[in-house]
Parts: structure tokens; C-alpha cells; sequence
């Protein structure tokens, strides 16, 4: 589809009115607010961040004030809890991209034909995204994954199988599994959308042809999607950065460092050592890797958003 | 109609996968309906004397209803005031693009990478400075600024779907840009909307870190609801679920509701 | 000037209340039994005094943020604070909390237990109320002992309970011989691995602040916890914290379990366990050093200085508090609910040592710890399961999740031990006490 309506004014200014839809329009009006507040909603917390990071500031102990220099940074930098923080977010993060776009986009692709009560079952699917992440974590803690009281457990020993013990010995696994659960049904939901734009004659013309339901999906209804998974993993990477509900209310970011991410991390620093200037310094270095990894969608991901 | 509809195979295999993947939620309904004792003793028992009494203790020991009013007003304000920021910000941005379009959109998306926990002690100070501790508007205003950059991209990525030969058609028929807009553009959106108001609506209402940290009684939603009931010396995995089902059953149904008319919706291929 | 935050809420009482002076205070508790229980019971006190509550209940750990931020930063949110015996002496020198020493002569100080009074004061002002406190003992199931031919002795000894825990473990039914914290947290697993600690002759840090997680008393008593708890214990021993455990010793998973005397009510009651009648318990297991073992904790309530309505909090503290209420809970609620641990005058009252058969067990517990001395040797600090230094919940979570790797096999014990002397020095040195 050829996009003669918008106009390549690539040497124009934004504030400049722009050509197209036929006439002049003004996009400053419409931009300016939204764009405005984010850059407020940024800029005042990013500087006080900043300024903290600097700062020997812990809050149970306000005898201790006062320029920090960058001693903040030097003891998080030799930590080498930062660095398998960086590790476990980037495996959670990955894991749960794989596991909740690709089942997403199978289970969107099998819910295109149409079979009794779909509409109810569609429902179904997506409701693991309408519960709190807390619940969610606690539900599948205690009641599902617990080796000795929970129905995973019992089902094992029910048919001789060795109990596994997830958050004793599997618990990145085990945080993850709960954690696509949560987003499988955002991926479904956005692809299902997408799909219904596929056009019936393209997938009439495929039968036709006798093309079976795998290639079908392989090479139709996946680059149809394309655009939307773009989205779905951009979006999805946003919030999986930030995972931290279902890490606290299972493991404590434990046993060990197993299972400490960025986001626990800064939490503890923030939270339990009150100690704010480090917590900030963690900010401040989640925020450098953040638009460094923006960087990168721009080149390889984005480019896929204008077609 | 081709072979593909009504094909046996796929409805088993999609109720089969609809069933795996509400099964933990119908597993804290029962739950919720079970004595504390009985929720975490195996066997498993699914046929069991269900009981009411957690659904009263947590009613007798909470506001239920201010709690809900609370996340009402807070997602349903916050979304509004986030389509009112998004939706002009994502027109501008999908029909007018310049070369600072994709960089902007992804400026954007990086203002959400921080873990709000790292921010913390400076929102709670700005908070507490400009005295809106506790305080609904606060709330609101930080839950639509956090869920900005969402609502615009879901806004840019629908209103890129819309075909544009309609939008020519309407042009080589002489609509002015207002007409175009509002009488033909609107409508096809419409569903694109109503699918970024619903998922903002549950990332409001599902939002725990600041809503437990910036509201103490007056402005608290249905997290702190929850949260007063998790985890505390005892057993509590029963009430949990009791309180859980109460806490999700109004946007449950309300997703299941809305829902239906977006996926309907959105069906491009047959606008001609 | 910043408005008042609570003109709401005494505009809403203001049509109500025919006292003078109608005010509405802001409490901020954890949701354990015996807060609901107040919760329950403070409408009596509303109507008594024309004024209102608003109630904040959240869970511990979430609470103490929200407290502590509020605190530090002087944000004036609550006008009663939930804090323990962690907190109280931390704040109390820090100048936070309003001194609550003028209560009317009916209070009677002197009914609260001496150690419980010291351990809220500094340099002689109190600084939070005692709730409720408790200490941690061994609770075991009485029939199976006497299935298998074992008696319990009054003071057993960790050699003892280990070959307890041998002859009672039947995994393949289930049954472990021993249940004991292992989910990190500096109040979760490390509140009991300390006390371990405290009895193998080991303390946190020596008198010149150097941490001391390297030492053969620190090995010796994890090196006992992990192989204890992987033999005879339960799976997924690591991530079971409190209520964990609680909900494998009331489902008859356990045969000993060694936690908070506080466990003990919940237990015995028919509706919470099905064990309640099959429970004994004795006093907490000791090591090389016999006379420390159980823990102390107590949850106080206190007042912040931010706070508006500080003559008000206060009136609420002392009814709280006070032999009033107890008896209260009692008549309202049931005799094995009351707030244990702080009035000698509890323990005098007939209905609950009829009700309750563990109270007696419960007040030796608590008599018999002395937070100034907690170790064998000499230490900087006060505190049995904590170090009351600001510090402590980041190294001691820190720790507890090292420990909790060892448990889990992920780790060997001394690695474990390695990393975690090596934090907590980090940690100690950032916060500026070795030079």
C-alpha cells in the first residue's frame, strides 16, 4: 500500500504546518502537549536521580550527608551483583519474549478457525493479563508450584513422578514461567487483532492451492503479522525490564543472586538499605543501558514500523 | 466459506489451550470458597463444602467499595486523560511524520525503561512537596503520564493500519481535513481506541508500586485492598484469593465486555 | 503552609461527634491476627472518645517502606505507627518518635516487662508501646514422638534434635522430621539462622564493627542448618518462610518446628490447623552456649513527631496497650488470642492460662532473653535476631539470600559465607564504620 498521503517533507521542521490529508496542518498543537509532559515527567525525576546519584544520602541516617563524588558508581561498578542483575533481567526478558510472542502468535494463528464457543474461549485466554501481578505470583507459589502442597506436586506424586521443586532449583525458570503466563495473552490479543485484517481471498487462494495449515502460518499469517509483533515485543520488552512484583512475592531475588534483576536490585538498595544515593547511581545506569538498547531497536527493529 | 471454519481439531486444540491457561485462575476461585486449612492441603480437593466466610471476613475487615471507587477513578480518569494527550500526539505522528518521528517514538518508549523503583524517593518528594500525598489527583495524573508512551504507539500502530485509499477517496471527493477526520477517519479508529482505553484501563488498575506508595487511606485503590491481605502472620491464601476474585471481577468483566466488540472490530480486509 | 490532611476526615466526624475535640487519626499497621483483632475491637475506643481512625494495613515489608520513607522524609502521613524493636531504638535516638512517658498512672509501666521497656527506651525515654512480643521456641507433634518412643526434654540440644528429626522423617509419606525458615529476608530465615548463630558461639561483628560471617562458629552453625534441613526437611526448604512452614506444620507435614511463640495460638486453633491437638512444646534448642537461644521481637506502636495529633495518637496508644484491652480481647474475640508477651497482668489472668496451655511456656521464652547480651562474646550492638544499626535489613536480606543458595545446593557453605563476609563488609564500609 503506497502512502501517498504522507508527504516525505523531511527537511521541514516539525513546527513547520505540514502538507497532506489535504491542507496545511499545524502538528505543534497536537504534539506539543503530549510531548511536553513526557518531557517534564522526565527531565525533573531524571535530574533529581542524577543529583542523588551524587550524593551520599541514605534515609535512615541523615548524619551522613554530603558530596559523594562518584563513589556511589565505584561500589555498585565492582559489585558483582550488578552485573548477574544485568544477566538475569536480559534471560528473563529473552525467555519471556520467546515463550509469550511465540505461543501468542500459534495460538492467534489456531484461534482463526472458527470452532463452537471461540468467542468465550478467546476470553478465557486473555484473562491472566487482568490480574495483579502479586496474586498472580502468589497463586502459582503456593497453590500450583509448591512441592509439598501444591497440585503440581500432587499430580506428580500421583503418577510416580519425582516432585520438582521449582524455586528451590529452577527459579528463573520458574519466575518466568509465571511471568509469560501473565503476558502470553497481551501477545494474543494484539495478534489475534492483526490477524483479522489478513484478507480471506489470500487465505482462500493458499487452500487452493493446497497449502496446509503450518505453511499457512509460516508464510502468510507470520509476515502479516510482522508489524504487529514488531509492536508486541518492543511493548512487552518495555515492562519485562521492570518485572519486580512476581520476583519479590516468590524468591526475594533469591536463592542467592539466581534471581535479582536490575529492577530487585535498585529495590534493594532503595528499599531495604534506604540507601538512596546508590539506588540512584542503579538508576542512573539502567537509564545508559535503556537508551543505548533504544539505539539499537532505531537500527534493527524499527525500521520495520514504516511500511 | 472454506474448510477452515468449523474445524474440529483446532476447537479442540483452542479450548484445550483457553482451559490450561485459565486453569490457575479457577483454581484461586475454588480456593476462595475453601476453608484456609482445606486451600493448602493435599490432596486437592475439588469437591468440598464451599464456604462463604472468607468472602465475609474480607468484606467485614475492608472497604470494599471505596477501595473499588478508588480504582475506578483513577483508571478510567487516567485513561481519559491519556487519549486526550495520545490521540492527537499519534495522528500528528502517523500522517505527518518527519525524520524525528521515529526518534521521538522511541524517546518515548525509553522514558518507561526506568524501574520505577529507581525513581522512587524523587516522585515521592515532589509528591509530598506539592502536598498530593494520598490524594486521588496525583494518582491519576502519574498513572496516564506513565502509560503515555504506550497509548501513543498503540494509537501510531492503528492509525498506520487504516487504508489509505479511503482516506484518497474521501479527498478526490472534496472533504475539507475536519470532515476527513472526524467523519471518516474516527470511525475506522474507533475500535483502535477502544483497545488502547482497555489496556491502559488494566495497567491502571493493576498499577501496585505507586499506588501502595503515594496512597495511604483516602486515595487507595483495590493493590492496597490486596495488598492488606497478602502475606500476613498466617493463613491467609484463602482470603487472598477471596479478596483477588473481588479485586479482578469488575475488570474482568469489563474487559470481557469490551473485548468482544474490539475484535470484531477490527476487520480491514472486508472495508472496501 | 501545607494544608491539613486530615480537615477531611474531621469535617466528616465534625457532624457526628458531640465530643469537643473530634479528630481523626491515621493508623498505619501489618495485618497480622492480632492488629485485625484491634481493628476490630477500636470502634469501642471511637465511641468512647468521638474520635475517628482511618486504617493503613499492609503487609510488613511493604509497611515498613512506607513508613520509613514517610518518617524520614518528615512527610507527616500517619499519626500511629506500627514499628518493632528493630525500628523503636533507631528512630527513637534519630528523634522521630514522641517520647511516651506521660501516660496516666492507671497505665501502670510497671506491668510491662522489664526487658520489653528497655528494649523500646533510650537512655530512658520510651519511644514505641509494646503490642504484643514473642520469642521463638520448638513446637513438635507430641504423637508422633510417642509413636516413635522419643520424649522431648525440657531444654533440648541440636544433637538431640538432629537424631529427633532422623527417626521421624518419612519422605515418602511426606513427613519431615524438621521444619525450619529458609526464604531470604533478614526477618525470615536469617531471624532464625542468627539465633543458630548466636547458640554455635558466633555474633555478627566484633566490637570493632568487622564483620565476623567468616569465622568457625558462623560455618559450624550453617553448615548444621543446611544438612539438617536437606536431609529431614521439607522440599523447597528455600523458599519457606514464616507462613510456609506454618502451613506445613498445621497440614501435619512437621514433626519439630522451631519458630515464633507467636505460632503457637494459630496452632491450637481447631479452625486454622489440623494439629490442634496433637502440639507440644518446649523451649528452644541450644548449642556450645546454653543460655541464648529463643529470639525477641516485639511490635510496638509509636507516634512520629510530623504527626498533628500527637495527644490523640497517644490517647490511643495508651487504650491499646493498656490492661483494658487485653481483657477486652478476651471477652470480645476468645481467651487464646490475647496479645501475648508484654503484661505480667496477661499471664495472671486465669482464662487464658485455662485457654491457652502454651502461655506459661510463652512468658518464660520472653523473660529469658536479654537483647544487650546476645552473644557469648562481647558485641557493639543490641539485638538477638537483628543488629539494630539502619544497615541491617540490606545485609541481613543479603545474607539471608547466600544462606538461602546453600540451602538450596546451589552453593557450598563456605563459598556462601565467602560472598556474604564479603558484602556485608562492602556494606559496612559504605555505611562508614570501619575506617
Amino acid at each position: 500500500m503506497s502512502d501517498t498521503a504522507i508527504r516525505t517533507t523531511s527537511r521541514t521542521p516539525v513546527s513547520r504546518p505540514k502538507k497532506g490529508l489535504g491542507g496545511r496542518v499545524n502538528t505543534l498543537p497536537l504534539l506539543g502537549p503530549s510531548v511536553g509532559l513526557l518531557l517534564v515527567w522526565c527531565i525533573v525525576p531524571l535530574a533529581m536521580t542524577v543529583w542523588f546519584s551524587f550524593r551520599r544520602y541514605l534515609l535512615q541516617n541523615p548524619l551522613i550527608h554530603g558530596f559523594a563524588g562518584i563513589s556511589n558508581y565505584k561500589y555498585l561498578l565492582v559489585d558483582p551483583a550488578l552485573y548477574s542483575a544485568l544477566w538475569v533481567t536480559v534471560v528473563l526478558v529473552v525467555e519471556v519474549l520467546v515463550i509469550s510472542v511465540g505461543l501468542g502468535a500459534v495460538l492467534a494463528a489456531l484461534f482463526e478457525s472458527k470452532f463452537p464457543g471461540r468467542g468465550i474461549a478467546r476470553v478465557l485466554m486473555i484473562s491472566p493479563f487482568f490480574v495483579m501481578p502479586t496474586v498472580s505470583a502468589l497463586i502459582w507459589k503456593n497453590l500450583l508450584m509448591h512441592p509439598v502442597n501444591g497440585l503440581f506436586a500432587w499430580i506428580c506424586r500421583s503418577l510416580g513422578l519425582p516432585v520438582v521443586d521449582f524455586f528451590g532449583n529452577w527459579p528463573l525458570t520458574a519466575v518466568v514461567i509465571i511471568v509469560a503466563w501473565q503476558w502470553m495473552p497481551f501477545a494474543f490479543l494484539i495478534l489475534v487483532t492483526a490477524l483479522q485484517s489478513l484478507d480471506e481471498e489470500t487465505l482462500e487462494a493458499a487452500d487452493l492451492d493446497g497449502a496446509g495449515p503450518i505453511s499457512v502460518f509460516f508464510y502468510i499469517q507470520v509476515p502479516h503479522m510482522g508489524r504487529a509483533i514488531t509492536v508486541v515485543i518492543m511493548m512487552e520488552t518495555i515492562f519485562l525490564l521492570s518485572v519486580f512484583a512476581e520476583i519479590y512475592t516468590t524468591t526475594s531475588g533469591g536463592p542467592g543472586v539466581a534471581t535479582t534483576n536490575l529492577a530487585f536490585l535498585i529495590y534493594e538498595k532503595a528499599l531495604l538499605a534506604f540507601n538512596v544515593g546508590s539506588a540512584s547511581a542503579a538508576g542512573v545506569i539502567a537509564i545508559v543501558i535503556a537508551n543505548v538498547l533504544a539505539a539499537f531497536m532505531v537500527r534493527t527493529v524499527a525500521s520495520r514500523l514504516d511500511t | 466459506m472454506t474448510r477452515r471454519s468449523n474445524s474440529p481439531v483446532a476447537g479442540v486444540l483452542g479450548w484445550l489451550a483457553a482451559l490450561l491457561v485459565f486453569f490457575p485462575l479457577i483454581w484461586m476461585l475454588l480456593a476462595s470458597f475453601k476453608t484456609e486449612v482445606e486451600a493448602v492441603s493435599t490432596p486437592p480437593s475439588l469437591f468440598f463444602a464451599p464456604t462463604l466466610e472468607n468472602y465475609r471476613e474480607v468484606l467485614q475487615r475492608a472497604d470494599y467499595v471505596s477501595f473499588a471507587m478508588n480504582s475506578i477513578i483513577i483508571s478510567f480518569g487516567a485513561t481519559v486523560l491519556e487519549l486526550l494527550l495520545a490521540v492527537p500526539a499519534a495522528f500528528a505522528m502517523a500522517f505527518f511524520p518527519t525524520k524525528r518521528t521515529r526518534g521521538t517514538l522511541l524517546w518515548m518508549l525509553s522514558t518507561k525503561m526506568l524501574p520505577p523503583v529507581g525513581v522512587l524517593m524523587p516522585i515521592y518528594l515532589i509528591v509530598q512537596w506539592t502536598d498530593q500525598l494520598d490524594k486521588l489527583p496525583s494518582l491519576v495524573v502519574l498513572n496516564a503520564l506513565m502509560n503515555l508512551p504506550i497509548a501513543i504507539w498503540m494509537l501510531f500502530t492503528f492509525f498506520k493500519e487504516t487504508p489509505k485509499d479511503i482516506i484518497e477517496a474521501s479527498r478526490i471527493d472534496g472533504a475539507n481535513v475536519r470532515q476527513v477526520i472526524f467523519v471518516v477517519l474516527l470511525p475506522l479508529v474507533m475500535p483502535g481506541i477502544a483497545s488502547t482505553a482497555l489496556l491502559s484501563i488494566i495497567l491502571c488498575w493493576n498499577e501496585a508500586f505507586w499506588s501502595l506508595n503515594l496512597a495511604a487511606h483516602n486515595a487507595a485503590p483495590l493493590t492496597a485492598f490486596i495488598a492488606s491481605f497478602s502475606a500476613p502472620e498466617g493463613l491467609f491464601w484463602a482470603k487472598l484469593s477471596a479478596a483477588s476474585t473481588m479485586a479482578i471481577a469488575p475488570i474482568l468483566v469489563f474487559g470481557w465486555i469490551s473485548q468482544r466488540q474490539l475484535v470484531r472490530g477490527l476487520t480491514f480486509g472486508a472495508v472496501k | 503552609m501545607r494544608l491539613r490532611y486530615a480537615c477531611a476526615g474531621v469535617a466528616m466526624v465534625a457532624c457526628t461527634a458531640t465530643a469537643a475535640s473530634a479528630a481523626t487519626i491515621t493508623v498505619a499497621t501489618v495485618n497480622n491476627s492480632q492488629m485485625i483483632d484491634m481493628q476490630r475491637l477500636a470502634p469501642k475506643w471511637e465511641q468512647q472518645t468521638g474520635n475517628k481512625i482511618n486504617w493503613v494495613v499492609l503487609e510488613e515489608n511493604v509497611l515498613r517502606q512506607r513508613v520509613t520513607t514517610d518518617i524520614a522524609t518528615k512527610g507527616g502521613q500517619f499519626d500511629i505507627v506500627t514499628i518493632g524493636s528493630y525500628e523503636t531504638p533507631i528512630w527513637g535516638k534519630q528523634g522521630w518518635l514522641a517520647t511516651l512517658n506521660d501516660f496516666p498512672a492507671a497505665y501502670d509501666y510497671n506491668d510491662i516487662y522489664q526487658n520489653v521497656r528497655d528494649a523500646l527506651s533510650v537512655n530512658g525515654k520510651l519511644y514505641s508501646v509494646p503490642f504484643y512480643a514473642e520469642s521463638s521456641f520448638t513446637m513438635y507433634r507430641k504423637d508422633l514422638f510417642e509413636k516413635a518412643g522419643l520424649t522431648m526434654p525440657e531444654h533440648p540440644t541440636y544433637t538431640q534434635i538432629e537424631q529427633f528429626a532422623a527417626k521421624l522423617t518419612d519422605k515418602a509419606h511426606q513427613q519431615y522430621g524438621i521444619c525450619l525458615r529458609g526464604k531470604p529476608g533478614w526477618g525470615e530465615n536469617m531471624a532464625y539462622v542468627d539465633t543458630l548463630v548466636n547458640t554455635f558461639g558466633g555474633r555478627w561483628f566484633d566490637m570493632k564493627w568487622q564483620p565476623q560471617l567468616d569465622s568457625k562458629e558462623w560455618h559450624d552453625a550453617v553448615t548444621y542448618y543446611v544438612n539438617l534441613m536437606n536431609k529431614y526437611g521439607p522440599p523447597g526448604a528455600a523458599s519457606n518462610g514464616f507462613n510456609e512452614n506454618r502451613a506445613l506444620f498445621a497440614t501435619g507435614h512437621c514433626a519439630i518446628w522451631v519458630d515464633a511463640t507467636s505460632a503457637a495460638g494459630a496452632i491450637y486453633d481447631k479452625s486454622d490447623s489440623q494439629v490442634y491437638d496433637k502440639t507440644a512444646f518446649v523451649a528452644s534448642p541450644t548449642a556450645a552456649v546454653t543460655n541464648v537461644s529463643g529470639w525477641f521481637w516485639a511490635w510496638t506502636l509509636a507516634v512520629p513527631q510530623t504527626s498533628r495529633q500527637i495527644p490523640v495518637a497517644k490517647q490511643f496508644l495508651a487504650w491499646a496497650t493498656s490492661k483494658e484491652y487485653v481483657k477486652l480481647v478476651g471477652q470480645n474475640i476468645g481467651w487464646t488470642v490475647l496479645p501475648p508477651g508484654t503484661r505480667k497482668s496477661t499471664y495472671a489472668t486465669p482464662e487464658y492460662i485455662k485457654a491457652a496451655p502454651f502461655a506459661k511456656a510463652v512468658e518464660a521464652a520472653i523473660l529469658a532473653t536479654d537483647l544487650n547480651h546476645p552473644t557469648a562474646q562481647p558485641v557493639p550492638y543490641i539485638g538477638i535476631q537483628y543488629v539494630a544499626i539502619p544497615e541491617f535489613q540490606a545485609i541481613g536480606t543479603q545474607v539471608g539470600q547466600f544462606v538461602a543458595a546453600a540451602l538450596a545446593g546451589q552453593t557450598s557453605v563456605d563459598d556462601a559465607l565467602k560472598q556474604a563476609q564479603a558484602a556485608t563488609l562492602s556494606a559496612m564500609q559504605q555505611a562508614g564504620y570501619l575506617q
